[in-house]
């Protein structure tokens, strides 16, 4: 019964199959979220009422996942301009009637659940463009380019008045991956780059307060040592005293003193460099590298180009969430507000990577299906 | 056809391959920034090891969280109703404290611990910040103060310090209306920011205290100290000093307050005085009343479980949380549903006997007074009180007719005054009974609501507001506490607006028939109040008020009230409700003494008192004021 593609299948590739799960990408997110959770028991101070929440929001990120893994690509692909109206039309309705919290209007409050719909965009954006995108011919053209461009800003600029400027990047980034991806020329790039900085001191005129501090506070955290540079400061302590092999599991006392603010959730890096060291920093960008590459593997022997865009942007959104936080928490980049994907405490975006990996998967059994 | 699909896979291959030069790329440049932050984390971690290994041991920035100190309140003529005292508390920080059940065991040679001092401080070393000085007894005297700062150098760890902590001087009489603070735990650490309270361990858990919780906390500031390696502070660094909360003036007047209380002696009860024009509640007295202070640092079990106990109920809060049926003291809103929906007039008359029936059930609703009130109007029927008048015209309104008044006055709903504790009554109507019980609303459920009675339940401050509502001629104004708001630091003092509901309409003519009548109970011979204030009035002015007696048990039908007979805690709750001058009223009442009996004998002789009371005080006030 088992032998359906003619060659002998062992139960759990089988098991993979019926599922429409890909087994390496599934080896590393959970090796990845098992890292999370010893990590969140030391930076909580070892408690498990944590652990209990951070494993049910992880069961609720696995659920989606293999919901993600059943639907058909055709029918995301035909939902993909609807989930990103729908998502304009939450980000509207934020601006009208958002709840404000800690300062920001983020969350949308449903009376059941409040969510942030800013969330649903990081998903919606690279659906919505690379469905534009694998309509039209490749490489994109100049009008294909002000679509998309329009595409792009109109959620990016309400996301960043909410103010959420972490997330307004993400989503922006996200959707000039797929336009990268779809092949648009090389000029094109070096365009936007000399449009950038010509729009920077015009955007600095244009940010918050706290976010100009951020940026200032960056490039001289010692400067503002009691306020925004204290993060950077004791982050920095924090990595640095943890050393080729690290102080060990639960003994980081930078992190264990509680002198580290918000370390279970975006500086948590902080947490784990100075309990794991060196060496297990390197383990871990390999095994984020590894989920990336598997990921564009899955994206490059895809025969749809909807597929490819869509699979491509996800793992690549992915490896930007992974660059900004090291660089964020190594004082490399200024703090926006990024967390550490698969080990940061928190549900929303964890439940929204793990979508995306469904996403990844659906293209990955696809293609299988396809081959066969 | 061929042709066309055979481009299409060359341009698919062409895409494909234009897709897998951009992977590479990009795997390309992720492999560079990762190699970046490999080389940044490898200068943080291997190159500046040592450097940041000396600056975690020597860690010695610590913020601490310097708490804000708690605004005053005060009642309307400036006298304290809630303050912070110095007060010496005993603290240990556990990790300079070595063996703790040694340290624990030395203390008690010094000061008395008691078993719940040692327990709670137990609890609280396991919840602790690191370095975070926990407590262990509050309220030091100055002689163990002393002893313990002679003992002191043997005892690591081991501190006095002087921290305020929120004092009641005037006790049971407001707690009910200031409510009390209390040490912050589990549950008020959800809804609190935690950031703001940090530093704070105490936080409003009833009354005004809770209610205005945000404005009288204040914002937390910190400062920067350097710490030795045992945690201890060396010297402090920097510091943005906290906001301290706002004061709080409240409307009440505490003269007015303590004569309602004294009024209401020897029996247990309730009074609320609400000025009509602007809303402020110029009494709130629930009695008995209990001492808030121990309340602050945590009340001892036993003292907890003797108020638990208590017959009394004196933690009870009867003028907000107290749902009694309103008995006779609406019939004046009956009345007004009655003339409104045009169902009765001020000249009808009819002739009330002992007892009403519904057309075609045997069953009688008796009158409070046997054989009857013979014939009556509308205004004598509310006068004399006349039960039948009622049954009558609230079988011709019905329920549907008759609950919407009800509820333009606010009974069902919460007034929504500023403290804690406030519950709605209850306004029965059809849907209300289906939503509630699953069954249909009878005929006869009308009848008994029209006098006040059934499910009809009301807050003793609801039936104040009624009052004022009649007072303003449907005019509704919000009942509040908060009179202003004063800025410790700069001194500014805002006043609170009035802020009105929506009002209740109906024709002048018809209130004025309701307010000749409201007269007519208190002033003619003949009226429910006649005896207790008409007989003897005040000078000067006149009162209009309603009489109600509320059935705490009921009667069969053919079963006599002896009052003597019945144990008293089934004796009939005493109401009255009231406005004076009944002409340009300045005050308006409700007085509910339980188990007190009749309303007119009771309940009218303490609002005429406290009215009495207030008025001549302002008359007072006014004369000194013409007088300078």
């Amino acid at each position: 019964m088992i032998s359906v593609t003619g060659r002998e299948l062992t139960t759990s590739q089988w098991l993979l199959r019926s599922l429409r799960l890909d087994g390496t990408l599934l080896v590393l997110i959970t090796v990845l979220l098992m890292l999370g959770l010893a990590v969140l028991f030391s930076a909580s101070g070892e408690s498990v009422e944590a652990l209990q929440r951070q494993i049910g929001r992880i069961a609720l990120g696995v659920l989606a996942l293999l919901v993600m893994a059943r639907v058909p690509i055709s029918t995301l692909r035909a939902l993909s301009p609807w989930l990103f109206l729908a998502g304009l039309g939450l980000l509207f309705a934020v601006v009208l009637f958002g709840d404000v919290g800690k300062g920001a209007r983020r969350w949308l409050d449903l009376g059941v659940i409040r969510f942030q719909p800013s969330e649903i965009m990081k998903l919606a954006m690279p659906l919505m463009v690379a469905w534009y995108l694998s309509l039209r011919n490749a490489p994109p053209r100049f009008v294909d380019l002000l679509v998309v461009a329009v595409l792009i800003l109109v959620p990016v600029l309400l996301i960043m008045r909410q103010p959420d400027l972490g997330t307004a990047l993400l989503v922006g980034v996200a959707g000039l991956l797929v336009i990268f991806l779809a092949g648009l020329h090389w000029r094109w790039f070096l365009g936007l780059g000399l449009a950038i900085a010509a729009v920077i001191p015009l955007l600095w005129t244009q940010m918050h307060d706290y976010q100009r501090q951020r940026i200032l506070t960056l490039l001289n955290p010692e400067s503002d040592p009691l306020g925004a540079g204290y993060h950077i400061i004791q982050s920095k302590i924090a990595i640095g005293s943890g050393g080729l092999y690290g102080k060990g599991w639960l003994n980081g006392t930078q992190s264990q003193l509680q002198f580290l603010p918000e370390r279970s959730t975006d500086f948590v890096f902080a947490v784990y460099a100075e309990e794991f060291g060196f060496l297990g920093v390197v383990l871990l960008m390999a095994l984020y590298f590894l989920i990336v590459g598997r990921g564009l593997w899955i994206a490059a022997m895809a025969q749809e180009r909807f597929c490819r865009l869509i699979a491509g942007a996800i793992s690549l959104t992915f490896a930007v969430y992974v660059v900004v936080n090291m660089g964020m928490v190594t004082g490399l980049l200024p703090v926006v507000g990024i967390p550490l994907p698969l080990i940061s405490y928190g549900g929303t975006s964890l439940v929204t990577l793990m979508v995306g990996f469904g996403i990844l998967m659906a293209v990955h059994s696809r293609q299988r299906l396809v081959n066969r | 056809m061929l042709i066309d699909r055979q481009d299409s896979y060359d341009e698919e291959g062409r895409d494909q391959r234009l897709f897998s030069v951009r992977v590479l790329v990009s795997l390309l440049i992720l492999s560079l920034l990762l190699m970046a932050l490999g080389v940044r984390l490898f200068t943080l971690q291997v190159g500046a090891h040592e450097h940041f290994t000396t600056l975690s041991e020597n860690n010695r920035l610590r913020i601490e969280p310097v708490p804000p100190t708690r605004g005053l309140i005060f009642d309307r003529n400036g006298v304290l109703l809630a303050e912070n005292r110095p007060a010496y508390q005993l603290e240990v920080t556990v990790e300079q404290a070595g063996d703790l059940d040694e340290l624990l065991g030395r203390l008690s040679a010094l000061v008395e611990l008691s078993p719940l001092e040692i327990e709670r401080f137990r609890g609280s070393v396991g919840q602790r910040r690191p370095f975070q000085p926990v407590l262990l007894k509050a309220n030091l005297d100055d002689e163990a103060v002393a002893r313990i700062a002679v003992a002191r150098p043997e005892l690591p760890g081991v501190e006095i310090q002087a921290r305020p902590v929120r004092h009641y001087p005037l006790g049971e009489d407001f707690a009910h209306v200031v409510g009390y603070v209390g040490r912050i735990n589990e549950r008020d650490l959800q809804r609190l920011d935690a950031r703001n309270y940090a530093g704070t361990s105490h936080t409003g858990k009833t009354g005004v205290e809770r209610y205005y919780e945000n404005i009288l906390h204040g914002n937390t500031g910190h400062k920067q100290v350097e710490v030795n390696a045992e945690g201890r502070v060396i010297r402090e660094l920097s510091a943005v000093p906290p906001v301290p909360g706002q004061d709080l003036t409240l409307s009440i007047d505490v003269e007015l307050q303590r004569a309602a209380r004294d009024a209401l002696a020897p029996h247990d009860g309730a009074v609320v005085m609400l000025d009509p024009a602007t809303g402020e509640v110029l009494a709130l007295v629930s009695k008995p009343g209990f001492d808030p202070n121990p309340f602050v640092n945590g009340i001892s079990h036993q003292a907890f479980d003797a108020l638990q106990s208590d017959p009394h109920k004196p933690l009870f809060n009867r003028a907000l949380s107290g749902q009694y049926p309103p008995g006779s003291t609406l019939k004046p809103l009956v009345g007004l549903a009655g003339l409104e929906e045009e169902v009765t007039t001020a000249e009808r008359r009819m002739f009330a006997t002992g007892y009403f029936q519904l057309p075609g059930h045997g069953r009688r609703y008796r009158d409070w007074k046997r054989g009857g009130h013979g014939w009556v109007d509308l205004s004598r029927a509310i006068a004399v009180s006349a039960d039948v008048y009622f049954y009558d015209l609230g079988h011709k309104l019905g329920i549907d007719r008759m609950a919407p008044m009800l509820g333009a006055f606010g009974i069902g709903s919460r007034v929504g005054i500023d403290a804690t504790g406030e519950r709605p009554g209850i306004l029965p109507s059809r849907e209300w009974k289906r939503s509630v019980q699953n069954l249909p609303w009878f005929p006869g459920e009308t009848v008994i609501t029209a006098i006040g009675q059934g499910y009809l339940l009301a807050t003793p401050l609801q039936l104040a507001d009624v009052a004022s509502t009649l007072a303003n001629r449907g005019q509704r104004v919000q009942p509040r506490l908060l009179r202003a708001i004063r800025d410790g630091s700069s001194g500014e003092t805002v006043t609170q607006p009035v802020r009105h509901l929506a009002p209740v309409i109906a024709r002048d003519a018809h209130w004025d028939a309701i307010h000749e009548a409201m007269i007519e109970s208190v002033h003619a011979r003949h009226g429910t109040a006649w005896g207790s204030i008409g007989s003897d009035p005040p000078t000067g002015y006149r009162i209009a008020g309603k009489t109600g007696t509320a059935q705490v048990f009921s009667l069969a039908p053919d079963q006599e009230y002896e009052e003597e007979e019945l144990n008293r805690l089934l004796w009939d709750h005493a109401l009255f409700l009231a406005y004076a001058p009944a002409d340009l009223p300045e005050i308006a009442v409700a007085v509910l003494v339980e188990h007190g009996g009749s309303g007119g004998r009771v309940a009218a002789p303490i609002a005429r008192e406290v009215i009495d009371f207030y008025l001549s005080s302002r008359g007072q006030v006014a004369a000194a004021g013409e007088g300078s």
